[in-house]
């Protein structure tokens, strides 16, 4: 197994930088006297991303650390401990230590361990007899015996620059037994060789790089952030021409619209050279992963085999990185709770090993990204009996999608003993409501005993999306064209009017529950006759509804501003756009739709299932 | 000479003041980024009817309030005169609909007294003061507390996690 983790080395220090001071932001800000749950999660998360991060990379002593500040953290969200500012002082000094320790990994000169054992004590005074001794004892092992070894990582990192694919795995070996004390000299000496056979292979390999180098460049993603922002606005612009384009007269009208189309496929070609800048192949991210599972079954005592497929599906490099964290969540959880150890699969006649596949592929303009284990699958059973003790709701039908929306309640967890790698409930809420974020969906298919599958579903990319727009009353809204279907004008020999309230199209041999937008947006319209209207089929999560609405106006591209800069998330709107007009509409979020459809289906029988009893001339 | 004025530019703070129907309002300068004549905005579903909807302020989506209506004035009509005040509060960008804008005041703490508890249509805790001009009374609102309130619906609870 070859595994290049140094070139994300990067990135984990820029993320946990942005954390610490999310962190600390959020502690200067906190009341003392009565601390916002909210803010004490958030404080916890941030925690918790560090030291996951941490572990990934192997950077134990920031994982010691955090772990010992999250303990506190933990006890403080769930009431445990009251908040004092003697505590918040500590963990801003934590901070620091953590800080350090990062800038020492930066540098490659870890920091003195002595100060990370300094506030941890002091942190667990706080946190009482319950963190032991020991863990104080193995921290401080863990430092010193890894605190020599990244000194030498990082070191021959310098001299490889990015690409020591290869050239990684024997330094990673020799870190593995752990030692008390730095200086074994056979170690040292092995780590030396190791280097040497290093610095050699890496020269024959700047060598071919050179040819390499000149062929790309180094951009800041600023600038092609900028460049795609641009591309947005001449969007905007060429549509704002299209519209005018009708009131020119015919002489006129000709030759422009010649000259127009041909802008508009010009404008279409640079757009998609401009996104394929910011593609990036899954690779990237995959890379990370053969080497936490490694470990982490290693420290579980399991057989666990990854497998990745899938690996150059390319997609947009910010959504590469937003991923990786809730990916990094599910491949934990997956090792932790899902995959049996060997004893257990053994009795249960499965192969001692368990397997983890990882893949990737496109499907529409969306991409799928499947983390699946042949572990246990999810406990039904222990979920709602957790989820009653929690007092969560628990709906009638138990179905996989509402397990997963009890899983994914915050600070809930099924796991007996807290540990460092998973169980203390953070993580599915963070998971789902950074996928969300990125207008992407979860869904877990669990099949108990055999193993679980976890599908995140992600836009391609976060700036632009393909739209139908519609409207309804004097409102123009846009609905995701990958969303869609198909869309009817229905029959009145289509339509079924429900008992239970709530109406139904039948289409393609299936019947289907509309939803009468007018209703849910609460937007007058003279159409409230589903014949006269349209009705705009879409999928989400495996559901369908159809969207009543007046009429279809056109297809366009738009580009997505975000809602919650200036306002809030409002429920069943994603995000907002500028149409040629100079307007802004609201794009439509299809899954939050759906959901509303279930609430309000009761309400709706009224004035539309009037109308259609008045059409069948009762 | 110099240090009288050097402490009246350091403690005088200057304020935008608008009516609203018959009451006259100022807020801080420095939290204005423009002013605008009305335009129809795009109605957002199931929200406050104070809340107008979003408008297009050169590429950025802004929602539109109208305080005439959030204070429950009688007569709201929107007309060549209605006035959108364009806010720049701890990063984000709001407008506010208000009857006219009068003037810019420069006033020091002196003038500024404190709020007696029974003002009626606002919270004492959003009001900066009180203060005179010409004879009438002029209400400071703390316009960052006002709108970052729980009753302006420009916040949810799930912003808070977020921040």
């Amino acid at each position: 197994m070859a595994i290049d983790l140094s070139q994300f080395y990067q990135v984990f220090f820029e993320e946990s930088k942005e954390h610490l001071q999310a962190f600390e932001q959020l502690l200067l800000n906190i009341n003392v006297k009565n601390p916002d749950d909210n803010q004490l999660n958030a404080i916890f998360r941030a925690a918790h991303s560090i030291k996951g991060g941490s572990a990934t990379f192997g950077f134990s002593d920031i994982t010691a650390v955090t772990h010992v500040l999250e303990s506190l953290l933990d006890k403080l969200r769930k009431k445990e401990l009251v908040l004092q500012t003697e505590m918040i002082d500590v963990c801003l000094q934590t901070a620091d230590v953590i800080k350090a320790q990062l800038q020492g990994h930066v540098d490659g000169q870890p920091a003195n361990a002595s100060i990370a054992d300094a506030v941890s004590k002091k942190l667990m005074l706080f946190n009482g007899q319950a963190v032991s001794q020991n863990s104080n004892a193995s921290n401080t092992e863990l430092d010193d015996g890894f605190g020599f070894f990244d000194h030498a990582v990082t070191a021959d990192n310098k001299t490889n620059q990015d690409d020591d694919f290869g050239l990684f795995e024997p330094l990673a070996i020799a870190n593995k037994p752990k030692i008390n004390k730095p200086a074994k000299p056979e170690k040292i000496a092995e780590n030396r060789r190791a280097a040497k056979a290093m610095d050699r292979r890496s020269s024959d390999r700047l060598a071919t790089d050179g040819i390499a180098e000149n062929s790309s460049i180094r951009v800041d993603v600023g600038k092609v952030d900028q460049l795609i922002n641009l591309i947005g606005e001449l969007v905007i612009t060429e549509a704002m021409l299209m519209q005018s384009l009708s009131d020119l007269p015919a002489n006129i009208l000709e030759n422009m619209s010649t000259s127009i189309s041909q802008l508009t496929r010009n404008t279409r070609d640079l757009q998609e050279a401009i996104m394929s800048v910011r593609m990036m192949p899954i690779s990237n991210l995959f890379v990370r992963f053969p080497r936490l599972v490694r470990d982490l079954a290693g420290q579980l005592k399991k057989e666990v085999q990854l497998i990745t497929l899938g690996e150059e599906t390319e997609l947009d490099k910010v959504l590469i990185e937003k991923i990786a964290d809730p990916l990094t969540h599910l491949i934990r959880n997956s090792l932790d709770h899902g995959i049996e150890s060997p004893k257990q699969r053994k009795a249960l006649g499965k192969p001692e090993g368990g397997t983890i596949i990882l893949s990737a592929m496109h499907q529409g303009g969306n991409i799928m990204i499947e983390v699946a284990d042949d572990g246990v699958g999810l406990n039904s059973a222990l979920i709602i009996e957790k989820a009653k003790q929690r007092g969560i709701a628990i709906p009638s039908s138990i179905t996989d999608d509402s397990l997963w929306e009890i899983i994914c309640q915050p600070g809930f967890s099924t796991a007996k003993n807290v540990t460092d790698i998973s169980g203390r409930g953070v993580g599915m809420d963070v998971v789902n409501r950074n996928i969300t974020e990125m207008g992407g969906q979860i869904q877990v298919m669990s099949n108990a005993g055999k193993g679980c599958t976890f599908s995140i579903q992600l836009p391609l990319t976060l700036a632009i999306v393909d739209g139908m727009i519609v409207s309804l009353g004097e409102n123009l809204y846009v609905i995701p064209l990958n969303a869609i279907i198909e869309t009817i004008q229905p029959q009145l020999d289509q339509l079924k009017s429900m008992t239970g309230g709530g109406n139904m199209v039948l289409t393609r041999d299936e019947y289907i529950p509309i939803i009468a937008m007018h209703l849910a947006f609460n937007t007058p319209t003279q159409i409230t006759d589903l014949c006269k209207g349209m009705l705009v089929i879409v999928e989400s999560h495996g559901k369908k509804a159809a969207l009543f609405l007046d009429d279809l106006v056109g297809q366009q591209q738009v580009v997505i501003k975000n809602l919650e800069t200036n306002f809030r998330k409002v429920n069943g709107i994603s995000a907002a756009t500028i149409l040629g007009s100079g307007k802004v509409a609201l794009i439509i979020d299809v899954p939050a739709m759906i959901k509303i459809g279930q609430n309000i289906s009761a309400q709706t029988k009224t004035p539309v299932a009037a109308s259609l009893h008045a059409a069948h001339g009762y | 000479m110099v240090a009288i004025r050097q402490a009246i530019d350091t403690n005088t703070e200057e304020f935008l003041t608008f009516t609203l129907g018959t009451e006259t309002y100022g807020i801080e300068i420095l939290k204005v980024q423009e002013i605008r004549s009305f335009e129809p905005a795009t109605k957002i579903a199931n929200t406050p009817d104070f809340i107008k909807g979003v408008i297009n302020l050169r590429g950025n989506i802004v929602p539109i309030l109208d305080l005439r209506i959030r204070f429950k004035l009688a007569e709201v009509a929107y007309n060549d005169f209605t006035v959108v005040i364009i806010l720049n509060l701890d990063q984000r960008t709001i407008g506010i609909v208000v009857d006219s804008v009068s003037d810019v005041l420069a006033l020091n703490p002196d003038q500024i007294s404190p709020v007696p508890d029974l003002v009626a249509s606002i919270d004492t805790k959003y009001l900066l003061g009180l203060a005179t001009k010409d004879e009438q009374m002029l209400i400071l609102l703390n316009i960052e507390q006002l709108m970052s309130s729980q009753e302006m619906a420009l916040v949810d609870a799930s912003d808070n996690a977020t921040q």
